[in-house]
């Protein structure tokens, strides 16, 4: 396949818009269906090998074994029934990982059919050019790409400017313009080059490129456990051998008692006992947690950067792009000494009228809201002739009627009225208001009717519509913003103080910003921030979360630790979320399952000892039928409850910006006391239908 | 009435200590300055006081200057004979005397011996007090040691332990244990040299009474929560605890430091609320169990409308629930009356406050650091749950710091179920019970919580001289004081080399109600998910009866 197109499933896409441009955490719809399809799976997953990695779970697996082999050797509805509980235990455990793998599956075909059968033409040494297929290129080799050819590799173009079509790795389907030179000549494999020609040079091994990369994260395949996964598993590793001592040393106890306990019972009590909740699902949620990095395109090298990524507390953010809108909006009209304003409006409008520029609509947008003229063309105004804005004449405007309309650069609008239209005050009066906008941060447009000079018109830096209330969320979460400019420092304090950004960095070199990141290192904070031009790629390493703009240059890409396949440096917030969510997620579910064992205690333990110690029969709250259907219905709750948080697992815990305190009583409550309740009801429930089946209740 | 205004004293005089002691302390481990006492004992032992120690050497100085002490203490009771003061009580027999020199090593000071007849007044004074001394000493320094691996930053240096263990004990544990002594001689305590003096019974037989240095060594026993009796009855012998007054000193004596040192540890790490945090959680267990044990006593009756049975007349039931109650919950394993008598929920209450490991208050040091551990369990869980990878008191909670927790969080369980479920497994343990049924189980399950968590109270009615019983007590008293502070200090190490991570209203609060009820959450939880199948058969299994 050679032809590039999007290869997702329309839906997929368009979640992949709405998560883009939505603000809500990726929630990924989750289908019932998925468990069924990944059932397969799951049952591969039953390799003791692969039971191995996970000490919970391999604990949950020996124990199926070990009751499977008792209920042979001594059948019973009961055992049996327990046996069957466990083993479905573990393979709902496997079912959670395969669901979330299975969901980075359809991106990884799409994207894996981008890479087949791609013919490269390479540049040999003698100049001449061959085809060779893609899996052959090296390092340091250049490919000629020309217009409805798949670029073979990752690389830099030397040579030549294209239009791009990325959908295939961002499902953007706009194109985009890549050229050699500057920030924007790093081409990704697997894209289609829509017009002109370029030469590439390879800067990815065969098998390491982008999109190998990809795949491999969305597929889970090379996952790692991240530093907190490790320590969370030593932590359920420490309270599974505790839980171990606590069963094995529990019969000896039981014997002096005077009723030792079936291996099938001592098995059920500890398979409830020890946190296979989490155990279960700590793998899904880590894979999901990279999902929905996914969904929201950008890519981390690393589960390690998403889980950084929870702990930022200092985002260093561009203000062109991030906090203000990178094109300049009018904002004011200053007319001539002796010009009503209302004629400078008029004119600015009409100059402007077919000027699609972002500037220009926003000279129509201006005068429409402050004087009330139309926003459309008139017919008679739509006879004008454009006159478009050139690097020469550093002007724009129309010709009407003979008269002659234009709005431009100050100095080009003087030059263009001459010595004998424009007076001594006018070039005085243009000039005068022309430095003061320019003082304050703005870009003068000077607008001319004719020969007569008008006015100025303020072009200035708008910030965002709600990046005040971003940033204020951001101060509750006990992150700092920090605004990077290259204006002068009293222009980067006005939008500062506008946007509401804690603090600035106003005339910003590469090094300055580097400086910055290490200061704020020393002092024990996490800095993340993005970039895209290889000068950027130092201060990017030294971040602690990179986010390279995949618009950017290779260099800047291979500096950071995540790339954001759409360019957009606002996410940097979203992937702070993702990053939250995923710790909270494992928190909670830590928490829920250990508060879970208060009841299964309260379940199990006097069904245990009941024929010799009638008084723990206090201790059966739940009224549960006999000891058999109290012990299973433990075991079953335990099963089934896997199975009911496998779509919060996927999700995510709902975040929502919030300082630390209100987060952990929230999530206390609903997952520390509702873990201490849940299971009493759910057992309760559950003895309900098991005291029914014969040999059991 | 009596006993609420007992508890109302009692809490008086602690919060009165609190703030000087608390600030005192915290002085003592940062000052420069070296007495000159101070100064003679390092020249003595050749030790450069400004040179600072990486954890993996103060390690190896608090191990070595233990097990000194194991063997130095081992040979002076097998040298009695030699000794002054000894009144022909001759050498102590070799087991009785390894379990005796551990037992005082590790601050257990659980006595499978009758210092009456075995012990004279020189291995008392130059032996076992000593002992009580400088193990407490070195609990202070290992929990202060964890204190400097969370305020300092980027360094391989925990302090040193020579100067932290000497200055322990010149400047907090000697002079207050000795204002203390006279204190208790005003109420009444003997202290004598004599071996005792013949009286005339009311039966008309001539009998000795014997008697001892006691005020000297009962005032540390208290204060350096050790626990070992001069005397066999320990603090229910009326030399050792005569009357109502002496009996609320010595449990103020037994609760001041370990509560005081939750002031230290907020003046050490510039946030009094950290202290505050923990001591409320203390303070709140400690409170919940003595209402427990007072009301078990109060409400199952033996006889006098209560249950009065080995309980002194002079204390009462709650001069008898609140020293029970502070024994168990510090380190100490004083009695004052004898806890195989109490009811089952009150005696299942005294073991409850060592399976919470030991921090309500817990023991000299010990107590405070326990609790420290717990308080990064919860803040690994409770920090994930506010979305980012856990730190307390600015530093990171990561693989290796959190598998030294680990380590410390595991010793204790590991050690009383292990030894539990050998012990009653062995037919001989019947012999040695003198209940059955689950109150024999509760004896067996006292001893060795009792053990492993360095308490050294007996339940009482468990026969514990077979050689099994020395040796596995033994094991788990040396593994249950040892291995933790191997872990803590390891821990310490690893903070010491952090840099402080800064922190915003992101971070998870410490030093907040929540977190206070978070960590008093966990202590009850994980105590209660380890040890409720152990417990249903003994205690609940007879207190539901």
């Amino acid at each position: 396949m050679t032809t590039v197109h999007d290869a997702r499933p329309p839906a997929e896409a368009e979640q992949l818009h709405a998560t883009r441009t939505g603000r809500a955490v990726g929630a990924g719809a989750f289908r019932p269906r998925q468990l069924l399809e990944s059932l397969p799976t799951a049952l591969r997953k039953l390799d003791p090998r692969h039971q191995l990695r996970n000490p919970v779970m391999f604990v949950v697996w020996g124990g199926s074994v070990v009751v499977t082999v008792s209920a042979i050797l001594d059948p019973s509805v009961f055992a049996w029934s327990i046996a069957l509980w466990l083993w479905f235990t573990v393979v709902f455990a496997n079912l959670a990982e395969a669901v979330a793998e299975g969901r980075g599956q359809a991106q990884a075909d799409a994207l894996r059919s981008t890479r087949t059968d791609t013919v490269a033409h390479r540049i040999g040494p003698d100049e001449l050019v061959e085809e060779v297929p893609a899996t052959d290129l090296r390092v340091g080799d250049r490919v000629v790409v020309e217009a409805g050819q798949v670029i073979p590799g990752d690389g830099e173009i030397v040579e030549g400017i294209a239009t791009v079509d990325e959908s295939a790795i961002t499902g953007e389907s706009a194109p985009v313009v890549r050229e050699s030179g500057g920030d924007f000549s790093s081409v990704t494999g697997g894209t289609t080059v829509l017009s002109d020609r370029i030469v590439v040079r390879i800067t990815a091994k065969p098998g390491e490129s982008f999109v190998d990369r990809m795949i491999a994260l969305v597929e889970g395949a090379q996952r790692q456990k991240t530093p907190n996964e490790i320590a969370l598993t030593i932590l359920l590793s420490a309270l599974t051998i505790v839980f171990l001592l606590a069963v094995v040393t529990l019969q000896p106890m039981a014997g002096y008692s005077g009723q030792l306990q079936s291996l099938v019972v001592l098995v059920a009590l500890l398979v409830c006992l020890i946190p296979t909740t989490i155990g279960a699902l700590l793998s899904a949620i880590g894979i999901a947690g990279m999902d929905r990095l996914v969904q929201r395109n950008v890519l981390a090298t690393s589960g390690r950067a998403v889980e950084a990524a929870g702990d930022v507390s200092t985002l260093l953010l561009d203000k062109t792009g991030t906090i203000t809108y990178g094109n300049r909006r009018a904002t004011a009209l200053h007319p001539l000494a002796g010009v009503r304003g209302a004629d400078l409006a008029a004119a600015a409008r009409r100059a402007s009228l077919a000027d699609s520029t972002p500037e220009g609509r926003s000279i129509v947008e201006l005068v429409a809201r402050n004087h009330g003229l139309p926003a459309e063309a008139s017919a008679y105004e739509a006879t004008a002739e454009f006159v478009p804005f050139s690097a020469t004449t550093r002007m724009s405007g129309v010709n009407l009627d003979g008269r002659a309309l234009r709005k431009g650069a100050t100095s080009a609008v003087i030059a263009w009225l001459g010595p004998e239209s424009a007076t001594d005050t006018d070039r005085a009066g243009l000039e005068a208001i022309s430095t003061a906008v320019a003082e304050r941060g703005g870009t003068p447009l000077a607008v001319a009717d004719g020969s007569r000079a008008l006015g100025v018109v303020e072009l200035s830096d708008v910030v965002k519509p709600g990046i005040a209330e971003r940033f204020a969320e951001l101060r509750t979460m006990g992150i700092k913003t920090v605004m990077i400019t290259g204006d002068n420092p009293v222009t980067a304090r006005a939008i500062a103080a506008e946007s509401g950004v804690d603090d600035v960095l106003a005339e910003a070199t590469p090094e300055d910003k580097l400086a910055l990141i290490r200061e704020e290192q020393a002092s024990g904070r996490l800095v993340a921030m993005t970039g895209d031009g290889t000068n950027d790629a130092p201060a990017l390493a030294q971040a602690d979360v990179g986010v390279a703009m995949n618009s950017g240059t290779a260099a800047a890409k291979e500096a950071g630790n995540m790339v954001d396949l759409d360019s957009d440096p606002t996410k940097l917030i979203g992937v702070v979320e993702v990053g939250k969510q995923m710790l909270i997620t494992r928190g909670a579910l830590t928490t829920f399952s250990l508060a879970n064992d208060l009841a299964k205690y309260f379940a199990i333990l006097p069904a245990m000892f009941l024929a010799i110690f009638p008084q723990l029969a206090a201790l059966n709250v739940m009224q549960l039928a006999t000891p058999q259907s109290a012990i299973l219905s433990a075991v079953i709750f335990n099963a089934l409850v896997i199975v009911a948080l496998i779509p919060l697992a996927l999700r995510g815990v709902r975040f929502r910006p919030a300082s630390s305190d209100r987060l952990l009583r929230r999530n206390l409550l609903v997952y520390g006391l509702g873990g201490v309740v849940v299971p009493f009801l759910g057992i309760f429930a559950i003895d309900l239908v098991v005291r029914l089946v014969p040999g059991i209740g | 009435m009596a006993g609420f205004a007992q508890v109302g004293v009692l809490l008086v005089l602690l919060a009165a200590a609190w703030r000087p002691l608390g600030d005192w302390m915290a002085r003592v481990y940062t000052e420069e300055r070296d007495w000159g006492v101070e100064r003679l004992v390092y020249r003595v032992v050749r030790v450069d006081p400004r040179s600072e120690q990486r954890a993996s050497t103060y390690t190896v100085a608090i191990l070595a200057f233990s097990f000194a002490g194991i063997v130095l203490l081992y040979l002076l009771q097998r040298l009695q004979g030699l000794l002054p003061w000894s009144f022909d009580r001759g050498p102590v027999e070799a087991g009785v005397a390894f379990n005796t020199a551990i037992s005082f090593v590790t601050n257990t000071n659980w006595q499978s011996y009758v210092p009456e007849t075995s012990m004279g007044h020189a291995v008392q004074m130059t032996g076992l007090t000593v002992q009580n001394f400088v193990s407490a000493a070195v609990g202070m320094a290992v929990a202060v040691s964890l204190i400097r691996g969370f305020i300092r930053s980027r360094t391989d240096r925990l302090g040193n332990a020579w100067v932290d263990i000497v200055r322990g004990c010149t400047r907090i544990l000697l002079p207050i244990a000795a204002v203390a002594a006279v204190a208790l001689v005003a109420t009444g305590v003997v202290m004598s040299l004599r071996s005792g003096v013949d009286v005339l019974g009311p039966d008309g037989r001539p009998s000795t009474i014997a008697l001892a240095p006691t005020a000297s060594q009962e005032s540390i026993k208290e204060l350096g929560t050790n626990g070992g009796g001069i005397f066999n009855a320990n603090s229910a012998h009326p030399f050792e605890n005569p009357n109502p007054l002496s009996n609320l000193f010595e449990i103020f004596l037994l609760l001041v430091i370990p509560v005081a040192l939750t002031r230290t540890f907020g003046r050490m790490v510039s946030s009094m609320r950290q202290g505050v945090s923990l001591l409320a959680v203390m303070a709140v267990l400690w409170g919940g169990m003595l209402a427990v044990i007072w009301t078990a006593e109060a409400t199952s009756p033996s006889f006098a409308g209560a249950n009065m049975e080995g309980k002194e007349v002079r204390f009462g039931i709650p001069g008898s629930a609140l020293f029970a109650n502070s024994t168990t919950g510090t380190s100490t394993g004083a009695v004052n009356s004898l806890h195989d008598s109490f009811s089952a929920f009150g005696g299942g209450g005294a073991m409850l406050n060592m399976l919470f490991s030991e921090m309500t208050p817990g023991g000299v040091g010990t107590g405070l650091y326990s609790i420290l551990i717990v308080a990064i369990v919860a803040v690994f869980l409770a920090g994930l749950m506010v979305g980012r990878t856990p730190e307390y008191l600015g530093k990171r909670l990561g693989r290796r710091e959190v598998t030294c927790a680990v380590v410390v969080v595991l010793t204790m369980p590991a050690l009383v179920l292990l030894g539990t479920g050998l012990a009653i497994a062995l037919p001989s343990t019947a012999d040695a019970m003198t209940n059955s049924g689950p109150h024999g189980l509760s004896e067996v399950l006292y001893a060795y919580a009792s053990a492993a968590n360095n308490n050294g109270s007996a339940f009482g009615g468990l026969t514990v001289t077979s050689g099994f019983f020395q040796t596995t007590l033994g094991v788990a008293m040396l593994l249950g004081r040892f291995l933790p502070i191997v872990a803590v200090l390891a821990l310490a190490g690893l903070l010491a080399r952090q840099t402080r991570v800064a922190p915003s209203t992101g971070t998870l609060s410490t030093g907040t109600p929540l977190f206070s009820v978070l960590v008093a959450g966990t202590v009850v939880l994980v105590a209660a998910i380890t040890f409720l199948p152990a417990l249903a058969l003994s205690p609940l299994a007879e207190g539901l009866a």
